[in-house]
């Protein structure tokens, strides 16, 4: 069983009254609290699930930013101002993360203790041992394509049917990437209404996924850049 | 609320404004001269005869000074703002700007303005008095809040310096709001607008774009670019640059030696440009030292022409921010112009072009005063944020940080931490790790651009994060926090994680200020400078007397007092007298005089406590106790040495 709260209850700075630290604002005097500890789906009231409703999640993020944003408490408290600047820093950040498919299947994943590929470094573009089995001898022919071209450029030759090939391999790829993402989101729904052993299974589907996408991303960022050189 | 009014600020590069909320409209507060527009150009007036410091002037009155005394004015000071020395060589080759010739690497420049050096910062501050003397005087009312708005392109070093600036001109910045964004404000202000709108904001010297998305009160960013060394100074430059060649090749006279002569150029250029606006053909026709005349006439289509490399440059930002928002240029609604170089025809056009306009029937929204669509957004936001007024209450605006933030990784590499266009606050929170066994300290690095190499970024600080406890290496683990916070400054902090101490920060920014620096160039202190240090020398010179004069009050009561002589004890009563006589006046040398001749007439008497007291210790009484009955009888006299009087 999951508990969701942390249980322990939380003085309220203003009016001294306990509650549970997972909340945004006092239930009792309806002043703002500091950043709670809660994950970012807690931030929403809402469960962890991937197949979202984005536009309920819309309205949600700007009723609470309304209520939370620092432009409301420029007048007030100190320790108001600060907890209004880090609350809100929180909600943008909760809310970037959920309304993109991709960020919030990571993040679900983290959350759920996996280890994904480092996101934000181009690091792992060039391992071989990275390639997607079934690509290998696609992505071996796109490597020398690119090296061709790139010479071609160098010498400062124009060649039309190369460039042609390596569009053709671009839209290939990027249909790929399009695929993965319904992959993806087919197992959301299995994650979303799974039990424990069927979300063990959509989890490890989903890390190769995004391994691939992953993957995809960066030949199709490679191909866009020798093209545009 | 007790507090006083907010104002709106709009800091251009060419003319600045001030504005409120009148009731439910903004207003432009104008000047003692009745205008709107305050240029934005600091002057040094000559030094006064009887010496002391020359006097500041801004405006229409510093403008009139350009050509005559150009080398004690400054202008478009905005494109120095936040920027160090190698960063502005090329505006150096553009702008008469005379750097101050011990401006050394690493240095916020400094600026000659004929006698005197000044930072931008403190150039600005004045541009900033001026604005909010002007608002104070058309209330009646000191005005100490303010919104100022920067470029949304501003990375994080000019929107400090603007803070810098403002806080120097004795303004409380409550916020700092992107131009684009503060004129989407204006623009949406009195209709229930729901859409997705773009701001062209092509000023004087910066261009931004932004994409917005309007619904229910709530004013989105979606998207931001820009160029913050982009605007209608390139298009005067361009022209004048042209006609000081033609000058030179036909007339033979070179007048690009003299500043004056350039300035008057530049004028010309000026107008003609204005002119080809609404006109089809300008006038160059200028008086040449040697008596010729330089004549020529542009036709609308050589200046577009000529112009067009310019307006070019705005259209990678704006297709770059329709791409990040996810959207295609018919998503979007309505396209509404700001800032004065969107009255060139040829500006509308390459807008039809980016958002295909005419196609959908539309046109580019123009019903605003480009000139004061931002000063009255930041009157909006200046209303929002003192959270008076029903008419804005139900407005928010939720704004992104125009780029990304990196971190220096192991190969010179950027590891991205806070994505462009990231709605603000926004924060990041990263882990740091020690490399060797021991290592107390660890240096970050914190960039901020879209380039793969940190050397290609914009370099904002280096943090070094100390007094790690020693373990061995990779075991301490420190949390980092980065916040970029709703003025789109970062800010940060540190803990380390097994130990639970917060780890000590020394941000050293890469470019900018000190606190110390910034409280040192306070304008107002900086007038009242003599004025203070006269007063602060009198408060402590009688503080000075009250001490020794209460010292002396208790004299007679002690063993001592007895040993002296008759002559000793009135020479010290009529040094107290004197004292008391003249400690009230507002003369602190006469003050500090009479100390010291009563601290000297009390010298013999402070010996021979000194000895009683000494003896009484050597009598078996502790040192302490020996101390506390000497009491300030005589530390008192002697706390004030007569050295420091010599």
């Amino acid at each position: 069983m999951k508990v969701l709260d942390s249980a322990v209850p939380v003085a309220c700075w203003s009016c001294s009254i306990g509650h549970n630290d997972s909340t945004l604002f006092c239930p009792n005097c309806s002043k703002i609290q500091p950043p709670p500890g809660g994950d970012y789906y807690s931030v929403f009231t809402l469960q962890p699930k991937l197949d979202l409703d984005l536009t309920a999640l819309e309205q949600e993020f700007h009723r609470l930013s309304r209520k939370l944003h620092p432009d409301r408490f420029a007048r007030a408290l100190d320790n108001e101002k600060q907890w209004s600047l880090a609350d809100t820093a929180l909600l943008n950040d909760a809310y970037r993360t959920l309304k993109d498919p991709l960020r919030r299947t990571q993040y679900l994943l983290k959350l759920e203790g996996l280890e994904l590929g480092d996101e934000h470094s181009g690091k792992d573009r060039k391992d071989p041992s990275r390639v997607p089995a079934d690509l290998l001898e696609e992505v071996f022919d796109l490597n020398m394509q690119l090296e061709e071209m790139r010479m071609a450029r160098r010498s400062g030759e124009e060649d039309p049917a190369l460039q042609a090939g390596l569009s053709e391999a671009k839209a290939r790829f990027a249909g790929m990437m399009q695929a993965v993402d319904s992959d993806l989101r087919a197992e959301w729904k299995i994650w979303d209404a799974g039990d424990a052993t069927a979300r063990q299974d959509a989890q490890k589907r989903m890390v190769a996924l995004l391994d691939r996408r992953r993957y995809l991303s960066n030949l199709v960022r490679d191909v866009t850049e020798t093209l545009g050189a | 609320m007790a507090e006083g009014r907010v104002v709106g600020i709009d800091l251009g590069t060419t003319n600045s404004l001030v504005a409120y909320m009148e009731g439910d409209a903004p207003v432009v507060i104008p000047g003692v001269d009745g205008s709107h527009l305050v240029p934005s150009v600091v002057a040094l007036d000559p030094i006064p005869a009887g010496g002391g410091r020359p006097t500041v002037t801004v405006g229409n009155s510093a403008r009139k000074a350009l050509i005559q005394t150009p080398e004690r004015v400054v202008y478009s000071v905005k494109r120095l703002m936040g920027r160090g020395l190698e960063e502005i060589q090329s505006e150096l080759k553009l702008f008469p700007f005379r750097l101050a010739d011990d401006v050394e690497e690493g240095e916020v420049p400094r600026i000659q303005l004929g006698e005197l050096k000044f930072t931008p910062p403190e150039i600005s501050a004045y541009i900033l008095r001026q604005l909010k003397r002007n608002a104070e005087r058309f209330f009646g009312a000191p005005v100490t809040q303010a919104v100022i708005t920067v470029p949304a392109y501003f990375n994080d070093a000019q929107r400090q310096a603007t803070r810098d600036a403002g806080r120097m001109a004795g303004l409380d910045v409550l916020r700092l709001v992107n131009e684009p964004t503060a004129a989407a404000l204006a623009y949406g202000l009195d209709r229930a607008k729901v859409g997705t709108i773009a701001v062209y904001d092509f000023g004087g010297g910066t261009f931004d774009i932004s994409i917005l998305k309007l619904r229910d009160g709530i004013f989105e960013v979606q998207s931001t670019n820009g160029d913050t060394h982009l605007g209608g100074d390139d298009i005067d430059n361009l022209l004048s640059a042209i006609a000081l060649d033609e000058i030179y090749a036909e007339h033979g006279v070179d007048l690009r030696s003299h500043p004056g002569a350039v300035q008057a150029v530049r004028k010309a250029a000026i107008e003609a440009k204005i002119k080809l606006s609404t006109e089809q053909t300008a006038h160059f026709d200028l008086e040449l030292p040697n008596g010729d005349r330089y004549q020529r006439e542009i036709p609308r289509a050589v200046f577009e022409l000529l112009i067009e490399p310019v307006l070019e440059r705005t259209a990678g930002p704006c297709k770059q921010a329709i791409k990040d928002a996810g959207l295609t240029p018919e998503q979007i609604d309505e396209v509404v112009l700001v800032g004065g170089s969107t009255r060139i025809p040829a500006v509308r056009q390459l807008l039809d072009d980016l958002f295909h306009l005419a196609a959908r029937g539309k046109k580019p929204h123009t019903e605003l005063n480009p000139d004061e669509v931002v000063a009255l957004g930041a009157a909006v936001q200046a209303d929002i944020l003192a959270g008076s007024s029903k008419s804005t209450e139900e407005m928010l605006l939720l704004d992104v940080t125009p780029l990304s933030l990196g971190i220096e990784a192991l190969g010179g590499t950027v590891a991205r931490i806070i994505q462009r266009n990231s709605t603000i606050p926004a924060s990041a929170t990263e882990h740091f790790t020690t490399g060797v066994d021991g290592q107390t300290n660890v240096a970050i690095h914190v960039v901020q651009g879209e380039r793969e190499l940190a050397a290609d970024c914009r370099s904002l600080a280096r943090f070094d994060l100390k007094s790690i406890p020693p373990m061995s290496a990779g075991l301490p683990r420190i949390e980092v926090k980065f916040l970029i916070d709703a003025d789109g400054i970062l800010k940060v902090s540190a803990r380390e994680q097994r130990s639970g101490q917060a780890a000590k920060i020394e941000v050293k920014p890469t470019y900018g200020l000190t606190d110390e620096q910034v409280e040192s160039m306070i304008l107002d202190s900086f007038d009242h400078a003599e004025d203070d240090f006269a007063k602060r020398l009198l408060i402590e010179a009688r503080n000075e007397a009250e001490t020794i004069l209460s010292a002396v009050e208790r004299a007679p009561g002690s063993p001592a007092w007895k040993q002296l002589t008759a002559e000793e004890q009135a020479s010290i009563e009529m040094a107290r007298n004197h004292l008391n006589a003249v400690k009230q006046g507002e003369d602190s040398s006469l003050i500090r005089n009479a100390t010291l001749v009563l601290d000297q007439a009390t010298r013999r008497f402070a010996e021979l406590m000194m000895e009683a007291a000494v003896s009484t210790a050597i009598r078996g009484k502790t040192m302490d106790a020996a101390g506390e009955e000497m009491g300030d009888t005589v530390t008192a006299p002697h706390a004030m040495a007569p050295a420091e009087f010599k």
